[in-house]
């Protein structure tokens, strides 16, 4: 592998406005090649425009970007030569057979016809979805579709590959799917980018994690530096009797630290550097004999690690409309 | 999506997905015409798959010429005989005209799915996708020019020009909606939905194809209608149509809707294929 090939994708100072929105607002990566590299943040926060920007859809107003060694204005055939993209809508023909879709795409790619449908039936038959080969994919369950995206992004295996919000509205055992496919490719020697609003996703994919909102990169490091910045997450608590809440509440305070009263009258959560100190504050409560009706840990979800990164959750702020001005423009393209 | 199929038994095989992703070397890259060709491809699957879309543009002129031959047929010339002779070229050119709009419909179709944003991010001739849908949309203007010929011969309608009169006619108006499917592939690029790009559609080519001289001789009309109605394209286009499958070739007719074609080709073309890329 040489120098120039080290870092798959290299961009500096990426932006692009739609009407008066910022929706990429000066966004650098360095991504190393042959790892999954996360891109988190909330909707609208600039991800998917900074993959159409990568992938050579758009370009970008400002700052510059290569992708394995090609510029990305100068050299867009070049890129689109290395590199495949499964976006957020899965963007397959519904109107055609899974086994359609697959050939086709082979036959673009420059497969002869023969070649191109036993490529299809191969991919078919990997990603399960062999039995609907012959059904119109608008008659596919949202798993089989994404798996269908998937195998239509490596018909010829690609170099790098984004994937933009592969998971998002699937249910657990689908989405288990998609982690093991990705997981599968990088082990193949595709750098994989992967978009996603979600930390559990980036945690258990990526090696290393860009946070960015409104359309700029707020953070970086890896998925442990990330959730370390704003502990293991919370220690949610429901008491039996509301009348003793704030009684629980000193308790808490003095056995793990900062209380928030949640909505719920019953309700507290604790902010919790660690399990440890969990456990330790459910034991204090039971001790004073406080009925505890349910508690758990939560994970650092995305909100926390924003709000922890930025002061303000991940849907409000000073540009609480940027993301719906963002969302349409994205559907409008 | 409404769908309602359940996940199958399969799922993905991470071993097969390994060996399949290992398995291919990438292949040279395809040359134009085999692309488009490609793309072209993908348009007689669609019409394959979803006829009900040919059914919707063929069904509506069937009924005009049913309609106004039966019904106003009598009183406007005549008998319905010499009705059907004057309108059939006309509904022949409504028709195929009328399936232009889908050009539009498909392309918007295929951005709001996103499959625009796949092949946009393919290594390929930029215009392929555009150029391979006209070549899935001449079939389906063929197929519907077909289908009003066929009702008109078994309605009685016998064209002077015989079968190269009406073969030239057809190849005519499928020229005439080459031209005119880019006006419509602009509108599919701009509107946001499928549905939008129908209704702006049609808005604009029904008025225009009744405000023709294809259901009455403008002779009848108040002067500034008949003025509009001279100079309506679908009107010279119509005019053309009827005089080749009439034996009589308006070779001024024939080269005016030529060239309108032409014009139409030059201005929306360039803008579709600039859209296409930008969006």
């Amino acid at each position: 592998m040489t120098a120039r090939t080290a870092l798959a994708i290299e961009a500096t100072g990426l932006a692009k406005s739609y009407g008066s929105t910022r929706a990429v607002d000066g966004i650098d990566l360095a991504v190393p090649a042959g790892a999954i590299y996360g891109v988190l943040g909330p909707n609208g926060a600039g991800k998917t425009t900074t993959i159409r920007m990568l992938a050579t859809l758009i370009a970008p107003d400002a700052g510059s970007a290569r992708v394995l060694g090609h510029d990305v204005v100068a050299e867009a055939d070049a890129v689109r030569g290395l590199v495949s993209l499964t976006g957020q809508l899965a963007s397959v023909d519904e109107e055609l057979t899974g086994r359609e879709n697959l050939a086709l795409l082979g036959r673009l790619l420059g497969l002869r016809r023969g070649a191109a449908r036993a490529r299809a039936d191969e991919l078919l038959e990997a990603f399960g979805i062999a039995d609907a080969a012959g059904k119109l994919v608008k008659h596919y369950s949202g798993g089989m579709r994404r798996r269908l995206d998937i195998a239509a992004s490596i018909v010829v295996t690609p170099e790098l590959m984004f994937l933009d919000e592969p998971t998002t509205g699937l249910d657990p055992r689908s989405r288990n799917q998609v982690w093991e496919i990705a997981r599968a490719l990088v082990a193949g020697g595709t750098t994989i980018l992967l978009c996603t609003q979600y930390l559990e996703e980036a945690d258990q994919l990526a090696d290393g994690i860009a946070v960015i909102d409104h359309g700029r990169v707020i953070a970086e490091g890896t998925p442990g530096q990330l959730k370390a910045s704003v502990g293991t997450g919370a220690l949610h608590v429901r008491l039996l009797d509301p009348v003793r809440r704030a009684e629980a509440a000193q308790i808490l305070e003095a056995a793990v630290g900062g209380v928030l009263l949640a909505p719920d009258a019953a309700a507290l959560t604790v902010k919790c550097p660690d399990a440890g100190r969990a456990a330790l504050g459910v034991a204090a409560l039971t001790r004073a004999g406080v009925g505890i009706a349910e508690f758990s840990l939560a994970r650092p979800s995305l909100d926390e690690v924003f709000l922890a990164l930025t002061g303000h959750t991940a849907d409000d702020g000073p540009a609480a409309s940027a993301p719906a001005a963002d969302t349409l423009q994205e559907q409008a393209s | 999506m409404t769908s309602t199929t359940t996940t199958p038994a399969g799922a993905a095989d991470t071993a097969a997905v390994r060996r399949a992703i290992a398995s291919t070397a990438r292949p040279p890259r395809p040359g134009r015409l085999a692309t488009a060709l490609a793309f072209g491809w993908r348009g007689m699957l669609k019409i394959k798959h979803v006829p009900e879309q040919l059914l919707d543009v063929t069904i509506s002129p069937v009924m005009f010429v049913l309609m106004f031959t039966y019904l106003f047929g009598g009183a406007i010339a005549g008998s319905t005989g010499a009705y059907l002779q004057y309108i059939l070229p006309g509904i022949l050119v409504m028709s195929v005209l009328f399936t232009t709009v889908y050009s539009g419909v498909s392309l918007n179709t295929d951005l709001t799915k996103g499959v625009v944003d796949r092949f946009r991010s393919l290594p390929i001739w930029r215009p392929a996708p555009l150029l391979g849908a006209l070549l899935g949309d001449s079939v389906r203007y063929v197929l519907a020019g077909t289908v009003i010929l066929v009702v008109g011969v078994v309605l009685g309608y016998r064209p002077e020009g015989g079968l190269l009169g009406v073969v030239a006619a057809l190849a005519l108006v499928v020229v005439f909606s080459f031209g005119l499917s880019w006006v419509f592939s602009v509108l599919g690029l701009l509107l946001r939905s499928p549905n939008a790009v129908m209704n702006a559609g049609f808005t604009g080519i029904f008025p225009l194809t009744f405000l023709s001289n294809v259901f009455v001789d403008p002779r009848t009309l108040p002067g500034p209608l008949q003025a509009f109605v001279d100079v309506n394209p679908i009107s010279i286009l119509s005019t053309a149509s009827r005089s080749l499958m009439a034996g009589t070739p308006d070779t001024g007719a024939v080269l005016v809707s030529l060239a309108v074609a032409a014009g139409l080709a030059l201005v929306f073309l360039p803008l579709t294929t600039r859209l296409y890329r930008s969006r």
